[in-house]
C-alpha cells in the first residue's frame, strides 16, 4: 500500500484528517479533564483534613 | 439494590470497572480504525470522504443516546431521590456536549466537500445544535445553583423537556426536505449499506459506547469524593492511602 496516497485520501485528506483528528482530540480531552480533577479533589482534601487536624 | 446504590459501594465499584471498560474501548478502537481505513473500500459516489461517516454517525449516536440517559437518570432522581441518579446525570453532560460537538463539527466538514458549504439551516442540523445548546444551558443552570440537590433537580426539570427534540433530530431527515441524508442502518427491509462499511461503524458506535462508560465513571468518581468529603470513608481513605 502506498503510504502518501492513504493519506491523500483521495483528495479528501484534509477533511477526513480533521474529523479523527478532531475526534481524538474531543476522546483525550474528555480523559484527560477527570484525570486532572481527580488529582486536584484529592490534594484539596488532603489538605483540608490535615488544617482540621492541626487546628484540634 | 441499596447496597449498589450507596455512593461508597459505588465508588469502589467504578474503581474495578474502569480499566476493563478502558482495555475494551482500546480493542474496539483499533479493530474499528483498521477496518474503516484500511479494509472498508472507497463509497462508489463519495470516494474516500465517506470515511469521516465512521467517527461522525456514531459520534451523532452517542450525543442523542448519553442525552436519553441523562435525561432518564434527572427523573430517577425527582422521583426516588437517588443520590447516584444525580450524580450520574450531571456526569453525561459535559460528556454528551463533546459529543454534539463532535457530530456538528465533523458533518461541517463533510458537508463541505460534499455538499459545497459548511453549514445550512436544514432540520437535522439545526436541531442537533439545538441539543448542544440543551447541553450548554442544562450545565449552566447546574453551575448557578450552590447546593448540588436543588441543582440538580432544577437541571433535570429542564433536560426532561429538552427530551422532546430527540425524536425530532431522529425523524428530522423524514419529516422535513433536508439537506441531510436519510438513515441507512436503522431502516428497515432493504439494507442500503455495505458490510465491509457497517463492520467498522458498528465497531466504532460500541467502541465510543465503552468510552463513554469508562469515562463517565471517572467523573462520577470525582464527584462523589467531592460530595461525601465530610463522610468517614472519604477521609480514612485518604489517610490511608498517601
Amino acid at each position: 500500500m502506498n503510504w502518501a496516497e492513504f493519506f491523500a485520501m483521495g483528495g479528501y485528506g484534509q477533511y477526513v484528517w480533521g474529523s479523527y483528528g478532531l475526534a481524538a482530540l474531543i476522546l483525550i480531552l474528555n480523559l484527560y479533564l477527570p484525570l486532572r480533577r481527580r488529582k486536584t479533589v484529592q490534594r484539596l482534601l488532603r489538605e483540608f483534613l490535615r488544617l482540621k487536624e492541626q487546628t484540634r | 439494590m441499596h447496597k449498589y446504590a450507596s455512593p461508597k459501594f459505588f465508588y469502589s465499584l467504578a474503581g474495578q470497572l474502569i480499566p476493563w471498560t478502558a482495555a475494551v474501548t482500546v480493542v474496539l478502537l483499533l479493530a474499528g480504525l483498521y477496518l474503516g481505513l484500511f479494509v472498508a473500500p472507497a463509497d462508489y459516489q463519495q470516494g474516500e470522504s465517506y470515511r469521516i461517516m465512521f467517527v461522525h454517525v456514531p459520534a451523532a449516536w452517542m450525543s442523542m443516546f448519553i442525552y436519553v440517559l441523562m435525561a432518564g437518570a434527572g427523573a430517577v432522581a425527582l422521583v426516588w431521590n437517588i443520590k447516584l441518579a444525580e450524580i450520574f446525570a450531571s456526569s453525561c453532560a459535559p460528556i454528551g456536549a463533546s459529543f454534539t460537538f463532535l457530530a456538528l463539527a465533523t458533518g461541517s466538514l463533510w458537508g463541505k466537500p460534499m455538499w459545497g458549504t459548511w453549514w445550512a439551516w436544514d432540520a437535522r442540523l439545526t436541531s442537533e445544535l439545538i441539543l448542544f445548546f440543551l447541553y450548554i444551558g442544562y450545565m449552566a443552570l447546574q453551575a448557578s445553583i450552590d447546593d448540588p440537590r436543588r441543582a440538580a433537580r432544577a437541571a433535570a426539570i429542564l433536560a426532561l423537556v429538552g427530551v422532546v427534540n430527540i425524536p425530532v433530530i431522529h425523524f428530522s431527515v423524514e419529516w422535513w426536505n433536508t439537506l441531510h441524508q436519510p438513515a441507512s442502518v436503522s431502516k428497515i427491509g432493504t439494507p442500503s449499506i455495505h458490510p465491509s462499511m457497517i463492520a467498522p461503524l458498528l465497531l466504532m458506535a460500541f467502541a465510543f459506547t465503552f468510552y463513554f462508560v469508562a469515562v463517565v465513571l471517572l467523573r462520577m468518581r470525582n464527584e462523589i469524593l467531592e460530595r461525601e468529603r465530610h463522610t468517614t470513608w472519604v477521609t480514612d481513605m485518604l489517610e490511608s492511602k498517601p
